[in-house]
C-alpha cells in the first residue's frame, strides 16, 4: 500500500477522505487542515483517521511516512507548499487550478506523466468532459470543442466561486493540451434550484466533412464504461446527437457538431449525490493516485 | 434642468440576441452615430450573452465583439462605451480587453442568488477605473429581500450602481415596485432597472421604476432584444416626455435612428408572439426563445412545450444547453407514446 496524506480540510478533502477509506492500494495516514473547528477534521477523528491543524507543518514533521499528498487546499495555497513537497521528495496530486505540474485525466494522458512529482487534475468540468473530447478526437479532426458545465449553488464552495475564471481558463486549455481540441472554450453555470439539481456537462465538437458517426458514438461508449469504472454515477443523459450547422467556429467553420448530454451523480460521501461534481475530482484523484502510487513501488524495487 | 435618470441603450448587445449575433460594423457606427447625436449617455455593445458569448452554446458572432467596440468607441463623441460580462462566460482578460480600447463602464452579471461569482470582475473593473454596475439576472426568480442581500454584496465590491433585471420578462409593475424601493432603500450605490416586454410591461414598469427615484434604466431602440424584446428606448423617452420625467434626450433623432437602422433588421420587432409570451408567463430567461425555437423545428416538437419545461426545471440564464436535453426528452416522449399506440 502507498501511505498517503491529504491537506486540505473543506468538501473536496473531506469527500476524498472517504474514498480514500474504500481503496485497496491508498493507506491514507492523516487528514490535515488548518482549522481545529472544520466539519471535515471532526468527522475524520470520528472515523478513526488522524487528524492536525498544523497545515504544512505536519507534512515537514512526517515526511517519512508519506509518499503522497493530495492537495485539496486553493491554487494560492499550493502554489506556496508544492516546493516543500518537493524537497521532501513527496509526489503531489494537486486537486485546486494552481497546475503546477502536467494535467492528468485518468483514460486520457495519466500513463504519460506515472513519474510526474506533481500532477494537476484540472477542474471537475474538466475531469467529466475531457474524456468526451478526447474519444471524439481519436476518431475525428476537431477543430473546436466546446462545454458547459452546471453545478447546484449549494455545491459550489467560497474557493469555486472566488475563482470561476480559473476554472473556465484552466478547463478551456486543457481542452486543447489533453483533450485534443484545437481550440477549446469552456463555460460554467451555478444553478440555485431547490431540490439541487444533479451535476451536468455538455460537449459539444466541431467537426469537418467526412467523420465516420458509428466510430465516433463506439469511441464515446467505451469512454463512458471507462470513466464509469472509477465514477460509477457518471452516465449519457441521452444518446449523443449530430446537428447540422454551418457553424462558425474560432477554429473554422464546421458542417456538423456533435452534442453530448452528461450527468454526474455522488456517491453521497460528503456531500449529496446532487454533488456529482465533488466526485469526479476526488474519485479522480484516488485513479491518480494509485497509479502513482503503484509506479512509484514499481521503481523503489 | 437635469435628467431623471440615466439611459442606457442596449440596443448593441441585448439587441445581438434578435439578430443572432451578427451585427456589422457599419451598423455598429450608425447606431453609436444616432444614440450620440440624440444625447444618450451610455451605449452598450457586446455579443448578446456578454464579452467571450461567442460559442456554440449561445451562438457565434459575426464580427469579433472587441472590433465593434472599438468601432462605438471611434464613433462616440460624447456617449460612452459599456460593455457587458458573465462570469462564468466571459474572463477578466476580456473585461481588461474591452478596456483597453476604450469601453469605461463595465456590466458585471450573474444570476440573482450568485452575486459573489462577480467579486473579482467588480474589483477589476473598478481597478481599471471602469464605471461598474452589477447585473442581477432574473430577478423575478428572488423576493425583494433576498435580492437586496445579493445587491449588497455587488456594492461591497465596489459596484457604483445595481440593476433588477427582468430577464425573463416575468415582473408586473408590483412587483417591480417592490424591487426597486428595497434596493433603493437598503443601498447606498445607485440602482438600475432591465426590464424586457414579453407581458407588455417594459415601458410601464421602466416609468414606475422612474417614479420611485430610480437611477439608471435600460432600453434597446425598437425594443431589439432577448424575448419579445427590451423596453424601447424610443417609446420610453417619449413617455417620460408625456409624464414630465426630464431625459435629456432628443426624441425626433432616437425616432430617426430607430426607424431608419434597426428597424429594418428585424421588422416584426415589437409583436408579441406566442413563444414570447410564454417566456414571460413560465419566467423563462428571454435569450433562449431563438435557440428554442432552431430546437423545435429540428426535434420536431412544439416551442411552447421546450419553454415551459425550461420554467419547470428551473432552468437559468446560461444553460442554453438544456433546451437541446429538453428538445430531445420531448422528442422521445413522443416516439415512445406513437410506439406504444
Amino acid at each position: 500500500m502507498t501511505a498517503c496524506a491529504i491537506m486540505g480540510s473543506g468538501n473536496i478533502g473531506t469527500d476524498l477522505m472517504y474514498k480514500l477509506l474504500r481503496s485497496n492500494e491508498l493507506d491514507l495516514r492523516a487528514l490535515v487542515g488548518i482549522d481545529p473547528q472544520s466539519e471535515g477534521l471532526s468527522r475524520a477523528a470520528d472515523m478513526g483517521v488522524d487528524i492536525s491543524s498544523d497545515g504544512l507543518q505536519w507534512v515537514t514533521q512526517n515526511a517519512d511516512q508519506i509518499d503522497l499528498v493530495f492537495e485539496a487546499t486553493s491554487a494560492g495555497i499550493h502554489r506556496s507548499h508544492a516546493p516543500e513537497y518537493e524537497r521532501l521528495g513527496l509526489t503531489a496530486i494537486d486537486l485546486t487550478p494552481a497546475k503546477i505540474g502536467p494535467a492528468v485525466v485518468p483514460g486520457v494522458n495519466l500513463e504519460r506523466h506515472l513519474d510526474a512529482p506533481n500532477v494537476n487534475l484540472i477542474t471537475c468540468g474538466g475531469q467529466a468532459t475531457i474524456p468526451i473530447v478526447a474519444a471524439v478526437c481519436r476518431e475525428a479532426e476537431v477543430p473546436y470543442a466546446e462545454i458547459v458545465s452546471t453545478v447546484a449553488s449549494d455545491s459550489a464552495g467560497p474557493g469555486t466561486r472566488a475563482n470561476i475564471d480559473e476554472f473556465t481558463k484552466t478547463t478551456s486549455s486543457c481542452l486543447e493540451e489533453v483533450g485534443g481540441a484545437t481550440i477549446g472554450k469552456a463555460i460554467m453555470v451555478l444553478n440555485p434550484s431547490q431540490p439541487p439539481i444533479m451535476m451536468r456537462n455538455t460537449v459539444y465538437c466541431g467537426l469537418q466533412d467526412g467523420f465516420d458517426p458509428e466510430r465516433i458514438i463506439e469511441s464515446i461508449l467505451q469512454t463512458v464504461d471507462e470513466v464509469q469504472t472509477y465514477v460509477p454515477g457518471y452516465r449519457l443523459k441521452r444518446p449523443p446527437v449530430f446537428e447540422e450547422g454551418p457553424f462558425a467556429t474560432p477554429g473554422g467553420a464546421v458542417a456538423t457538431r456533435i452534442v453530448v448530454l452528461l450527468e454526474v451523480s455522488g456517491e453521497a460521501d460528503f456531500l449529496p449525490a446532487y454533488a456529482g461534481n465533488l466526485d469526479i475530482m476526488t474519485a479522480a484523484a484516488v485513479r491518480v493516485g494509485e497509479a502513482l502510487g503503484a509506479a512509484r513501488a514499481g521503481s523503489a524495487s | 434642468m437635469t435628467a431623471a435618470f440615466r439611459l442606457t441603450d442596449s440596443t448593441l448587445r441585448d439587441g445581438s440576441h434578435a439578430i443572432k449575433h451578427q451585427f456589422t460594423v457599419d451598423q455598429v457606427r450608425a447606431v453609436v452615430r444616432g444614440l450620440d447625436r440624440a444625447g444618450v449617455e451610455v451605449i452598450e455593445v457586446a455579443h448578446g450573452d456578454g464579452l467571450g458569448g461567442s460559442s456554440f452554446n449561445y451562438g457565434f458572432s459575426g464580427i469579433d465583439e472587441m472590433e465593434l467596440v472599438r468601432a462605438a468607441v471611434d464613433e462616440a463623441e460624447n456617449a460612452r462605451i459599456a460593455v457587458l460580462l458573465l462570469p462564468g462566460i466571459g474572463v477578466k482578460d476580456d473585461l481588461a480587453q474591452a478596456a483597453d480600447i476604450g469601453a469605461s463602464v463595465a456590466r458585471i452579471a450573474t444570476h440573482s442568488t450568485e452575486a459573489d461569482i462577480s467579486h473579482q470582475h467588480i474589483a477589476l473593473a473598478k481597478d481599471l477605473g471602469m464605471e461598474t454596475v452589477g447585473f442581477l439576472m432574473l430577478s423575478h426568480m428572488v423576493a425583494p429581500s433576498e435580492l437586496l442581500e445579493q445587491a449588497l454584496l455587488m456594492e461591497s465590491y465596489g459596484a457604483d450602481a445595481v440593476y433588477v433585471v427582468d430577464s425573463a420578462g416575468a415582473m408586473t409593475v408590483s412587483d417591480t415596485m417592490e424591487r426597486i424601493t428595497t434596493l433603493k432603500n437598503g443601498l447606498k450605490c445607485g440602482v438600475g432597472l432591465h426590464a424586457h416586454n414579453n407581458l407588455s410591461l417594459a415601458v410601464a414598469n421602466s416609468l414606475a421604476a422612474i417614479g420611485e427615484g430610480i437611477d439608471q434604466v435600460d432600453g434597446c431602440l425598437t425594443g431589439l432584444g432577448a424575448g419579445a424584446g427590451n423596453c424601447p428606448t424610443e417609446i420610453l423617452v417619449a413617455a417620460c416626455d408625456k409624464a414630465g420625467f426630464e431625459t435629456g434626450i432628443n426624441l425626433t433623432d432616437l425616432l430617426d435612428v430607430a426607424t431608419d437602422v434597426v428597424r429594418p433588421l428585424s421588422p416584426n420587432q415589437g409583436v408579441i408572439d406566442r413563444d414570447g409570451l410564454m417566456l414571460g408567463y413560465a419566467g423563462v430567461y428571454g435569450s433562449f426563445l431563438l435557440h428554442a425555437k432552431r430546437a423545435a423545428e429540428v426535434y420536431d416538437v412544439a416551442c411552447d412545450d421546450i419553454l415551459l419545461e425550461l420554467g419547470r426545471r428551473g432552468i437559468v440564464g446560461g444553460q442554453e444547453d438544456m433546451i437541446i436535453d429538453v428538445a430531445l426528452e420531448l422528442r422521445q416522449a413522443t416516439d415512445d407514446g406513437d410506439r406504444s399506440k
